[in-house]
């Protein structure tokens, strides 16, 4: 059979976008609308799973099927779902709120467990949708309406977190950086387990600005390295090239010449690096580190859930209704 | 059997020993002996919440009654004929349920300083008046088990773990039961280790051949076989009928049945009875909360399986928001609450029926979702089908309402025919012609059921409110009161499948109204006061939403309606609500069923009001 050939705006849903103009969220829904239509899957195989917040309102404007569920649980709807249909294609919209406050328990668990779904974890640093409270994610003292002397909470990292709880697949982009948040998520759909994408995504209403420090045009090559698999970690523009090194057990910043035989290559197999690139965050010398952090191959949980079902058929055979019933001990009057 | 065996129609036996001394285990052996000898029975499993409380305390006593009879029984009975008491702390905590002149079987090893510290006594009850009035055995059952495996050389604490077997031995003699079926049973457990095989075979033996030479028993006892329907049957649990039923409704619609859970007392035996049944059709998911295992559920079943999860009282406070979602889904879900105790934590291992106000209201919104309820632990099996069939029938969120009573006891089923079961027809939507997730069936009101796969149905759902056809978002404030009309009234049309109602007994006097796990004592309390000359009825709910369509007719019929619950009176206050009739409440909140002569009580009472 051949693959079907869709055009990005057969992914667009007949209903009218509903976020704020401006939003970072309106490049993130074309950028996927754009990836899934190029796939060369059936589109009745994708399904688009949110929780609640601004970015779950994401499957509304998928032409796909879509289940916008509850605050925080969308993690729990996807396990439900792929562990029974596992030939489906499961993408997962969740924000800085949705996954890591309400949905802490279901997130971690999800990631170790590694089911075979595409998390895109929309970052933008705040609650948009309830109108401007500090999220897991607002800096420490952080002023909104509900922190007006500042927040006194130290931010969760959600890629260290991920690397905590045992993801498979961590990777990070930015709602602007739309070629490098496509590779992104065609990157994504090929690992098999759970796919961790942070994207960093601009609240315009609420927390303008939040990455313009190192996503802004004019400083973006200073401080921006892109992760490649096999690459030195380089970054800077032409003449002021810098790369990491290792000194001692730390990462330092050194300048790269001619000679980059001394930067560490990116291999991201490695979890201690994962670890210490993904607590890069643009201070001081240091670059805010965007792309694939982590990559590990092991077996998914629902293809062990699907295992040992086939495995129990196998062993005693299809189940039989009559002797179902009847087993045990059973005596005729 | 000895030369004065006495014929008796029931019996009431209570075993009691320290959680460690293996009361369920030979309570289990004792039900499984008594069912193949074709005797009705029921029983009351008694445990408490500690796994291990301290060993030879009060809070650490376990209880197994098992209630055998000639003839149909409906609860494990109010007093006991005979207890079995392995140490000081089961006597004393046990004693008020034997009748006066009752066998009492005492472990008299049990009774040192140590023990009748542990059980807060100052001096010895095998000592004083205290079993006056009882036929007591003191039998030194620890010694005696010792004894009986002193050649297989084991260590002294391996022997002391058989003397439940050697008092199951005694017990079995009294009451003329073979020992051949636990032989068999502990041949098969224990073919690997054949010390541990010798040891409990030879302390059951050596206890069947005390009894039998000691004649410190003036009589043993012979029930004859109950009167049963022609036909097969196997003893079965609340919980195991609950998890056969699912898998059989699995079996019946060929859809996987996807059961989502998180460990809670007393629900957990159908996770565990499920687990193994994957070749059935039956996926077992256990949660990371009670929360995921609710929303794993439904998102199953949005994929086209049955979703079902399972819990009790406190778990479904948990599930609340997401059941909420599954009726504005509109996807089926089971939702199993076996009741405890409440509120809070409440008394886990103890049995309440005050989570039906929960079931029928507990939820932000207007919220409707069908309820049922079984009646007995054999009957969850029908119970769990017809759920099933409700739910993907009516695409809307079922609760079944079991308790711990129910779930733990056990009870001989009558194995029914598989040609007899329902069928279940899931409304399932592949032509894309015209499709609208939320086109109505102008008979059931259900919504077609269109999973992700099917090509050319792409659609969204939610939890915000739906326009009723295209399923798009919608705040139009008449379509909001329309869409909460129509989720009620979907319900409502469930009455379709409702029989009518089975009166029994009288068409006059006082109706007694009940519903879940209360059926037996009912049942046994409204023949008591029949017999007396009284004129009763009785109807038992299993419909709690929607009520059946004949209730009100019948509720209308009697003088005096009462209504027996084990909750402050929270059926009464739905019978008040939708009838407005003068019901009567008579409410038990001890964490312990009701006995016959309580419901008998209460039923005179209201009569002569
Ligand atoms: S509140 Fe912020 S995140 Fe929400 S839609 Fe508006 S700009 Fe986007």
């Amino acid at each position: 059979m051949t693959a079907p050939v869709y055009k990005k705006k057969d992914f667009m849903s007949d209903q009218l976008v509903r976020w704020c103009p401006g939003c970072g969220d309106y490049s993130i829904l074309s950028q996927v609308q754009t990836v899934l239509a190029g796939l060369g899957r059936p589109k009745e195989e994708f399904v688009v799973i949110s929780g609640i917040g601004c970015s779950s309102r994401f499957p509304y404007y998928m032409n796909t099927y879509g289940f916008h569920t509850l605050h925080g649980r969308a993690p729990a709807f996807a396990t439900g779902l792929k562990v029974t249909r596992p030939e489906l294609s499961i993408w997962m919209v969740t924000g800085d709120g949705d996954a890591l406050s309400i949905g802490g328990n279901h997130i971690i668990h999800l990631w170790r467990r590694n089911v075979d779904i595409n998390v895109m974890l929309f970052n933008n640093r705040i609650y948009g949708l309830t109108k401007g409270q500090y999220s897991p994610t607002s800096e420490k003292g952080k002023k909104t309406k509900s922190s007006p002397m500042g927040s006194l909470e130290k931010p969760f990292n959600p890629l260290t977190l991920a690397l905590g709880a045992g993801a498979s697949y961590v990777a990070r982009s930015v709602d602007v950086f739309t070629t490098h948040l496509r590779d992104q998520l065609q990157m994504a759909d090929t690992h098999r387990g759970t796919s961790f994408l942070e994207i960093y995504q601009n609240c315009n209403i609420f927390n303008d600005g939040a990455f313009t420090s190192f996503t802004d045009r004019a400083v973006r090559d200073e401080k921006v390295l892109y992760l490649e698999p096999g690459k030195p970690l380089i970054w800077g523009p032409a003449e002021q090239r810098k790369g990491l090194v290792l000194k001692g057990l730390r990462l330092a910043v050194v300048d790269v010449g001619e000679d980059e035989s001394e930067i560490i290559v990116h291999d991201p197999s490695n979890k201690a690096l994962a670890t210490w690139l993904a607590e890069l965050d643009g201070s001081g010398e240091f670059p805010v580190p965007v792309g694939l952090f982590y990559k590990e191959d092991r077996p998914t949980y629902d293809g062990g859930f699907v295992e040992q079902i086939a495995e129990a058929k196998e062993k005693f055979g299809q189940g039989d209704l009559n002797r179902l019933i009847n087993a045990g001990d059973t005596w005729e009057v | 059997m000895s030369d004065s065996t006495q014929t008796a129609t029931n019996v009431v036996i209570r075993f009691a020993g320290d959680s460690g001394d293996g009361m369920q285990l030979v309570g289990g052996q004792f039900t499984r002996t008594t069912a193949l000898l074709g005797n009705d029975l029921a029983t009351l499993p008694d445990f408490p919440a500690e796994i291990r409380a301290p060993a030879g305390t009060r809070e650490g006593v376990s209880g197994f009654q098992i209630h055998f009879a000639d003839h149909d029984i409906f609860t494990p009975g109010d007093e006991t004929d005979a207890l079995v008491a392995m140490n000081a702390a089961a006597l004393v905590t046990n004693l008020a349920r034997l009748r006066p002149g009752g066998l009492v079987i005492v472990n008299s090893d049990g009774f040192g300083s140590g023990d009748l510290s542990k059980a807060r006594l100052d001096h010895n009850p095998l000592e004083d008046d205290t079993l006056a009035g009882y036929r007591a055995v003191h039998a030194p059952i620890t010694t005696l088990t010792r004894n009986a495996v002193e050649h297989l050389g084991l260590s002294t604490k391996e022997a002391d773990r058989c003397k439940n077997f050697f008092a199951l031995g005694m017990v079995y003699w009294i009451y003329g039961r073979p020992l051949k079926p636990t032989e068999d049973w502990l041949t098969a457990k224990f073919s690997k280790k054949p010390e541990i095989l010798d040891a409990n075979l030879s302390a059951l033996r050596a206890g069947r051949n005390y009894s039998q030479t000691i004649e410190l028993f003036q009589a043993t006892y012979e029930v004859p076989k109950a009167d049963f329907r022609k036909g097969r049957y196997r003893n079965i649990t609340g919980n195991s009928a609950l998890a056969i039923g699912l898998a059989a409704a699995a079996q019946k619609t060929g859809q996987t049945l996807f059961y989502g859970s998180y460990p809670i007392t007393p629900a957990s035996d159908i996770l565990h009875a499920l687990a193994p049944f994957k070749q059935y059709g039956v996926a077992t998911f256990q949660a990371e909360d009670e929360i995921a295992a609710v929303c794993a559920a439904i998102g199953a079943s949005y994929g086209g399986s049955i979703g079902v999860t399972g819990t009790s009282g406190p778990g479904v406070a948990l599930k609340g928001e997401a059941i909420g979602l599954a009726v504005m889904a509109e996807l089926p879900l089971v939702v199993i609450c076996v009741q405890r105790g409440g509120p809070s934590t409440g008394l886990p291992t103890k049995t309440e029926q005050a989570d039906l106000l929960q079931a029928l209201y507990g939820r932000n919104g207007e919220a409707p979702c069908a309820v049922i309820a079984p009646r007995s632990p054999s009957d969850c099996f029908a119970t769990a089908i017809e759920a099933v069939k409700f739910a993907v029938e009516g695409m809307l969120p079922v609760f079944i309402m079991s308790d711990g009573y129910i779930g733990n006891g056990a009870e001989p089923w009558p194995v029914p025919d598989v040609a007899s079961l329902p069928d279940i027809t899931p409304g399932f939507r592949t032509d894309p012609e015209g499709f609208l997730p939320y086109e109505r069936d102008p008979e059931t009101l259900s919504r077609p059921w269109a999973v992700p796969g099917t090509p050319g149905m792409e659609h969204r759902i939610g939890g915000l409110e739906k326009q009723d056809g295209t399923g798009n978002v919608s705040y139009d404030p008449l379509n909001h009161e329309h869409m909460c009309r129509v989720r009620a009234e979907k319900v409502q049309r469930l009455q379709r499948f409702i029989p009518p109602i089975e009166v029994h007994g009288d068409a006059e006097g006082t109706l007694v109204v009940g519903w879940g796990g209360t059926w037996g004592a009912i049942r046994s309390g409204v023949d008591v006061c029949r017999r007396e000359g009284l004129k009763v009825g009785q109807i038992h709910l299993r419909h709690l939403n929607p009520l059946p369509a004949d209730l009100g007719d019948i509720l209308a019929r009697y003088d005096r309606v009462l209504v027996p619950e084990l909750n402050l009176g929270q059926l009464s206050k739905v019978l008040r609500d939708a009838y407005l009739v003068d019901a009567h409440s008579f409410c038990k909140i001890q964490g312990q069923p009701f006995l016959t002569r309580e419901i008998a009580d209460a039923i005179r009472q209201e009569a002569t009001r």
